[in-house]
């Protein structure tokens, strides 16, 4: 099995509960969410392909049914936090990173064959 | 086809609905409109609001540019003096001829002034157009003592405007009771208490011998039983008279008591000329309301079509405020109806006369009268237009409602036919028909049917139609915010109050479902702002805060935000202007003056909010919540500082609101504005709170909007003084944040409120639910708990550390790009981007690149 490859981001409390917070690694810009009601950490492209900025990290989370969405605060489409597909326009879907937090440190999983 | 040429004289209000309703059908015809009076028509039921304030242009119901593009040729101030039925033409005073295939007599009445000696002197005048009160203004203005000859509804009007000019008032009336047409004598002598108590002199049974020059006075009465009454001015309302001169050469029939006389299709005994309105005579009833002559008008408009219908009559109940006394009147109301049996209920405490007049057989109602209370009026007024049975005690509709009383006649039991709105004749079932093409809204069916926008009398029936309505139809009156919380914005509002919940958690916990969502988060973080105005960026509350609140600045499409600093009433030192700019310069922002007095500056990033705060706030700013749905910015003009014409200081005025209620958090943004007079600089009349100065106060404006859909604001209350300014704007402002909906501006809310201006009038004037000292309480509560939102964060190193673009650098966005113009910066299009991509090896361009540019 190969070595799992765990890059640290910023610090748990970098993060504000039930909010967003971007961080940068390997050039990309990650949207890093803190869901507090299930205590679970999201993260996904800080990239907005409808509004064309880097504004994901900034906008509400919440639920619509059984989903749990980040809305964009451009113009309120709302982005699976699981999957990162878009609910309102089924071309676009948001690139998804998992995501944990181990004592205290926030790590995203990279892939194979990137280091930071 | 040759088009018909239909002539119409007269436009008046009646004449002018025969137009617009006309040109709407597109028929084949050419139409032609020759209006007597120099302007067009407008709307004669509201002529008293020229004295409260509401400008001629304001009151018009057309104009030329309008009746242009509908196509109608219009001339006006050129009345027509004879008909020519032979050839079909007709000719003007000042000559012009004009032919005609159909012609409609649509020319009103007049004021009957009783052929007393001296009636013509000067000082006398009449209450019928908006010239008759020009003139009563003039003349006010030297005149201490007003008399009303006439004390019919019309004579109480005009009596309430010459109190309202500051008149000593009196009302003259011949007969031994007020309102004799409408009003029993019981009803009568009740008005006249209530009226006398206003400080208004009721004089009844008294005849005019003579009127003549005063000695002290302008004028003086003399009645012929030998008293006298010293004056300034006499306003005549003795009854109208159809203007119905035109039949006489025209050998046209007139009624026993004028008119032109037609018959069920609205024509003449010429089957050419149509009559319609105040100058028709139709079984020999002359009707003086606007309702059944636009139902001639529609009937007239018939016969040229395919599908006629009849005018069979109208009803002439009528339910109005004189001199602030509600009086309503129904059918038979004097019991002339031989076997009838009338119940009346009489209270002299609280001053109110009921009076209920049924059938021989106890079934039906056929007349009521009603003084000092009306709320009973909608619903019998339904009893008797749709025959509708009567419960087996009829008195106990009139009787003081016990604690359990139930509304009259719930809305569900009225037949499809009932006519809801009488003004627009429009019936239940129209209603129903807009709600099953999509209506779901009283707004939107107000839109869409016109119903309750005349004298707006039947805007509690038509709320309680359509609430009865979608609830029957289980699509119940859906006003949910959204799938997490089964309550609308008011009850949350509600909950949140009388449980003190400070936390969306809590609250979510107790009453919703799921996780909250992008619309239920900011309304209830809204909320609790007006409830508790803790900082809405504290940990509990950050997470509800929407797009621009939760950093503190308006998005822009990039992603970068603005800054817009609090410029009170628009005034700003030198000093700090030249902090703006230095501020502009260093960050390189895009710098432009806002439609709202003040100084936008563009284009900071997320982490540069903070530095350029720091400065702004060192240099005396605050915060001007341009990111909020708050209190945006209280716009003044000049004032009488430095305006030649001010009669009061605006800007003062301005500072001292926006100060007051800067930071107010309210379901969607709310503006302001002062003028110094009435000349109006400062546009306050588009606003959700408008003050513009008088010679003696303030008059107060409410519930305007720029924007999207424009609406006038309507003038609330005249003359304040500083106090009661702003205590009735902390009231109409905590009233609306407690009842309004989400993202629903004040405009839109008052369109939508049971009972509209007057009932708000009653909430914050007269204070009817009680709430006024609470409301006032509240408001102090967030004025002494305000704090600049910038200045709090700026003190806090953990609320700081959100303002990073990235949590793990310390640099900004590095995929911005911008174009110079103009010398200053702006975002690059995408097509300038992909033009940058190509142009340069490179493939992002850093900002840094190209600051110093331009
Ligand atoms: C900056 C400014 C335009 C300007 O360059 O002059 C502006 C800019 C925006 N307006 Fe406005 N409005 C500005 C004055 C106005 C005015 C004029 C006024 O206030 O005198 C109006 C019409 C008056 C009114 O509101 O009744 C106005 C009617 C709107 C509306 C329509 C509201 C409506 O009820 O129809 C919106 C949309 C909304 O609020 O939902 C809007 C929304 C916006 C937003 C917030 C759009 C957005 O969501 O990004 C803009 C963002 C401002 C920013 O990024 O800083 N803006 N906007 C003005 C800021 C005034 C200020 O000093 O705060
Ligand atoms: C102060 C006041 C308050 C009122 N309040 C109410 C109310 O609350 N409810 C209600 O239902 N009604 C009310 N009315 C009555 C209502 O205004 C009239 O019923 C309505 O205006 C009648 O419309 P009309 O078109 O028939 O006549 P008008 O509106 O009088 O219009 C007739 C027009 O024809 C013009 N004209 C006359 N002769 C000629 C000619 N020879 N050539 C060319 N033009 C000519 C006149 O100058 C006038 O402009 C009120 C009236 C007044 C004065
Ligand atoms: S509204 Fe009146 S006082 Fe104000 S600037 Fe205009 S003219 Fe002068
Ligand atoms: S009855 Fe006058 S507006 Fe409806």
């Amino acid at each position: 099995m190969a070595q799992e490859n765990w890059a640290f981001v910023c610090d748990a409390d970098d993060l504000v509960p039930d909010t967003g917070a971007c961080v940068l690694i390997n050039n990309e810009q990650v949207a890093i969410f803190w869901e507090s009601k299930t205590d679970t950490l999201f993260a996904l492209s800080n990239y907005d392909p409808l509004g064309c900025a880097n504004v994901i990290s900034r906008g509400i989370l919440g639920s619509l049914g059984d989903d749990l969405v980040i809305a964009s605060p451009l113009y309120k489409q709302h982005f699976s936090l699981a999957t990162g597909q878009c609910m309102e326009d089924a071309q676009y879907c948001l690139k998804t990173y998992q995501v944990r937090r181990i004592d205290g440190r926030v790590q995203l999983l990279l892939e194979e064959n990137i280091t930071r | 086809m040759k088009k018909q040429k239909i002539l119409v004289i007269g436009n008046g209000m009646v004449g002018h609905h025969y137009v617009d309703q006309l040109a709407a059908k597109n028929l084949p015809v050419e139409i032609t409109v020759i209006g007597g009076e120099t302007r067009p028509a407008y709307d004669r039921v509201h002529l008293s609001d020229f004295f409260a304030g509401r400008k001629p242009e304001e009151l018009a119901l057309t104009t030329r540019d309008y009746y242009r593009d509908i196509g109608v040729q219009a001339h006006f101030g050129d009345p027509v003096v004879r008909i020519e039925r032979e050839n079909r033409k007709v000719i003007t005073v000042a000559g012009q001829v004009f032919h005609y295939d159909k012609l409609v007599l649509a020319t009103g009445s007049y004021p009957f002034v009783p052929p007393i000696p001296g009636a013509d002197l000067p000082g006398c005048l009449t209450y019928r157009t908006i010239d008759d009160l020009g003139e009563i203004r003039a003349e006010a203005k030297s005149s201490k003592i007003g008399v009303v000859v006439g004390g019919g509804l019309l004579g109480l009007e005009a009596a309430n405007a010459l109190k309202n000019l500051g008149l000593e008032t009196h009302v003259v009336e011949f007969a031994p009771q007020l309102m004799g047409v409408q009003l029993d004598s019981g009803g009568g002598e009740m008005l006249r208490r209530k009226i006398d108590a206003l400080g208004v002199k009721v004089h009844t049974g008294k005849a005019t011998k003579t009127i003549k020059k005063g000695s002290q006075t302008r004028l003086s009465m003399n009645f012929a039983d030998g008293e006298s009454l010293d004056t300034d001015l006499i306003v005549f309302s003795a009854g109208i008279r159809p203007y119905d001169q035109l039949a006489h050469d025209a050998d046209l029939k007139v009624g026993e008591r004028g008119g032109f006389e037609i018959d069920f299709n609205c024509r003449t005994r010429d089957t050419n000329i149509f009559a319609i309105g105040e100058c028709a005579s139709f079984g020999n009833r002359i009707f003086g309301l606007v309702a059944p002559g636009y139902r001639m008008a529609e009937a007239a408009i018939s016969q040229l079509t395919d599908e006629p219908i009849p005018f069979q009559g109208a009803d002439m109940s009528t339910k109005l405020k004189l001199l602030g006394v509600d009086v309503g009147s129904i059918g038979d109301a004097i019991s002339k109806t031989p076997g009838s049996i009338a119940y009346t209920f009489s209270d002299q405490r609280e001053d109110v006369y009921k009076r209920l007049i049924v059938s021989k057989d106890n079934k039906y109602i056929l007349g009521a009268v009603l003084v000092g209370d009306c709320s009973d009026y909608d619903g019998l007024l339904q009893y008797y237009l749709n025959k509708i049975e009567l419960p087996e005690n009829p008195e106990s509709l009139i009787l003081p409602a016990t604690s359990n009383s139930t509304p009259l006649i719930g809305a569900s039991a009225l037949p499809d036919a009932a006519i809801i709105c009488s003004c627009h004749n429009v019936s239940k079932g129209a209603i129903i028909n807009a709600l099953d093409a999509g209506c779901c809204s009283l707004g939107d069916v107000k839109t869409a049917t016109a119903a309750s926008t005349g004298c707006g009398g039947c805007a509690a029936l038509l709320k309680n139609v359509i609430d009865g309505e979608l609830s029957a139809r289980g699509m119940e009156v859906n006003s949910a915010i959204c799938e997490h919380f089964n309550h609308s914005r008011q009850e949350l509002f509600d909950i949140l109050r009388s449980k003190e919940i400070r936390t969306f958690h809590q609250l979510l916990d107790e009453h919703g479902q799921g996780h909250g969502c992008d619309v239920c988060k900011p309304a209830i973080g809204s909320m609790l702002a007006s409830l508790w105005n803790d900082h809405i960026l504290d940990n509990s509350l950050v997470g509800l805060q929407d797009t621009n609140d939760i950093y503190l600045g308006n998005m822009q499409k990039d992603g970068t935000y603005s800054v817009v600093p609090r410029v009170p009433g628009g005034e700003i030192t030198p000093e700090k202007l030249i902090v703006l700019g230095e501020v502009a310069r260093d960050f390189d922002l895009y710098t432009k003056i806002t439609g709202g007095q003040r100084v936008d500056l563009f284009g900071a990033q997320l982490h540069e909010l903070p530095s350029i705060w720091q400065r702004l706030v060192n240099a005396g700013f605050e915060t001007g919540h341009a990111y909020g749905k708050a209190m945006r910015t209280v716009k003044s003009c000049v004032g009488s500082s430095w305006c030649r014409y001010g009669v009061q200081d605006s800007v003062g005025m301005a500072i001292r609101v926006e100060e007051r209620y800067r930071g107010l958090r309210s379901p969607h943004k709310i503006k302001l504005a002062v003028s110094g007079c009435t000349r109006e600089c400062a546009e306050a009349q588009s606003k959700d709170v408008g003050i513009i100065a008088t010679e003696h106060g303030w008059n107060l404006y409410l519930c305007g909007n720029g924007g999207m859909r424009p609406r006038h604001a309507d003038l609330f209350a005249t003359d304040l003084d500083d106090e009661t300014l702003i205590k009735y704007i902390d009231r109409f402002m905590m009233f609306y944040v407690r009842t309004a909906d989400k993202l629903q501006r004040t405009s839109v809310w008052l369109e939508n409120m049971e009972g509209g201006l007057d009932y708000l009038k009653t909430v914050i004037i007269e204070d009817k639910l009680g709430i006024g000292e609470e409301l006032e309480r509240q408001m102090n509560y967030l004025v002494d708990t305000y704090q600049c939102e910038w200045k709090t964060t700026l003190e806090n190193p953990e609320k700081l550390k959100r303002f990073r673009h990235f949590v793990n650098e310390e640099i900004g966005d590095d995929q911005l790009s911008y174009i110079y113009e103009r010398g200053q910066r702006r975002p690059a299009t995408a097509a300038e981007r992909e033009q940058r991509k190509s142009t340069l090896s490179n493939n992002t361009i850093s900002i840094t690149e190209l600051s110093g540019r331009g």
